[in-house]
């Protein structure tokens, strides 16, 4: 059994603990606003570019001649896996969610024989996924040192995988992040990058379609596909943010709860004990006198 | 109300302007071209300088380092790939963006580029010479 000091000891430790989670919770969810701002702040681009892609998309009537970011390639071979992932751990089951999901696709498309790349961007993929599929990985990519990511950081990783896919190195790409639903909720999301995922034609808005464009169509349409793929690029990172700091700040709610739980248990503990041997001694001390 | 229209200006970060204006030049890459109320619809992509606005109570001038623009008669909606308002940008951020497009123009390999990265250098030494730095 602990003596009294030993769990004097603990109760102070987890005390210690539960601070330092309370903290973490508390930076969290001033990291989260943050997160979610910027999040919200880069949708009406997002949204504006699906727009204009998707008439562009609806006037292509030669298929056979278009750009193959939209219509792919006309194989589906090999497999771009693009994980995006946290820097850092400590938070709930964020970066293995992803990792999940990703090691889940891989091994389905394995199955079916076709050879499957992955890019990790993000620490915390690259780790979880070096185990099953390092020889695998073929770019890994940080943003370590980056405290606030802009969109010259998606540009770049964006820039790395259309050089890729101009070399024939893959026929199709997807992007794996998690999508920030809520705080409690975050879902692990797969998004087809390359071929674009342009929705399909609606008879209905065939008016609003009536552009004219300068430079041409095709030129406008080429430029505005590779943008496309660092804006998704870009929402993914976005989305994984807030997503990071919602599972974090859960999770360390979680710890703090239960370390409270863990100093509520230890506490009863150590107080029966002292009064354990209280009465003890003053059982000792009775007896003793009595004795005389 | 005739004659006005809806001007948006969003860069990937977040969105810059969204305001009423009466009129706005656009520097188009097949030429600069002024947007007025009711202008037919036109999708063109845009090479780097000033878009100018004339808002309702004021004029605006925009550096934006290329993007595209999206003209229907309610509303202009740019697509900047980098933009900032010209009054508000400090000399900082104007040659930041100016040693970025010195430094692209050592890496412009086709017309393209070129005509891009010039047009850049050229407007924004431009904005410097105004402030007579």
């Amino acid at each position: 059994m602990a003596s009294l000091k030993d769990l004097r000891n603990r109760i102070a430790s987890v005390k210690a603990t539960r601070k330092i989670t309370k903290a973490m919770q508390m930076v969290a969810a001033a990291k989260l606003r943050r997160a979610q701002e910027a999040a919200v702040a880069a949708r009406p681009y997002a949204q504006q570019m699906d727009a204009v892609l998707h008439n562009l998309a609806q006037g292509v009537v030669d298929r056979d001649n278009a750009s193959p970011l939209l219509v792919g390639t006309g194989k589906s071979d090999t497999h771009l896996l693009v994980v995006m992932t946290a820097e850092r751990g400590l938070c709930g089951g964020f970066n293995s969610n992803i990792a999940k999901l990703a090691r889940y696709d891989a091994s389905k498309l394995l199955d079916q024989g076709k050879t499957v790349k992955i890019m990790t961007v993000g620490r915390k993929g690259a780790d979880n996924l070096k185990r099953d599929y390092g020889n695998r990985i073929v770019e890994k990519r940080d943003f370590r040192n980056v405290r606030r990511i802009s969109f010259a950081d998606a540009q770049g990783v964006a820039d790395k995988i259309l050089e890729m896919f101009e070399a024939g190195e893959f026929d199709v790409a997807t992007l794996y992040y998690s999508e920030f639903i809520s705080v409690i909720s975050q879902k692990p999301t797969a998004f087809q990058l390359i071929p674009a995922n342009v929705p399909a034609a609606e008879s209905k808005d065939r008016s609003a379609a009536v552009y004219e464009y300068e430079p041409e169509e095709s030129v406008i349409l080429d430029h505005l596909l590779k943008r496309n793929v660092a804006t998704q690029i870009f929402r993914g990172l976005l989305e994984n943010g807030a997503s990071e700091q919602g599972a974090r700040m859960s999770a360390m709610d979680n710890a703090t709860r239960n370390a409270g739980e863990m100093i509520d248990k230890l506490t009863i503990t150590y107080n029966r004990q002292r009064q354990a041997q209280i009465t003890k001694e003053l059982i000792e001390i009775i007896s003793g006198a009595e004795a005389l | 109300m005739s004659g006005t229209f809806r001007f948006e200006l969003v860069s990937p970060e977040r969105i810059l302007l969204s305001d009423t204006a009466e009129e706005v030049i656009v520097p188009g890459v097949e030429g600069e071209f002024t947007v007025l109320a009711g202008h037919a619809p036109v999708v063109s992509a845009i090479l780097p300088g000033v878009i100018h606005a004339k808002l309702m109570a004021s004029t605006k001038g925009i550096y934006v380092d290329g993007g595209f623009v999206e003209v229907n008669p309610e509303s202009v909606t740019v697509l900047a790939d980098s933009a900032f308002i010209v009054d508000e940008a400090d000399e900082r951020q104007l040659a930041d963006a100016l040693s970025d497009a010195e430094r692209a123009l050592d890496q412009a390999n086709d017309d393209d580029a070129l005509r891009h990265v010039t047009s850049a250098i050229e407007h924004l030494k431009g904005l410097q010479r105004k402030r007579g730095i």
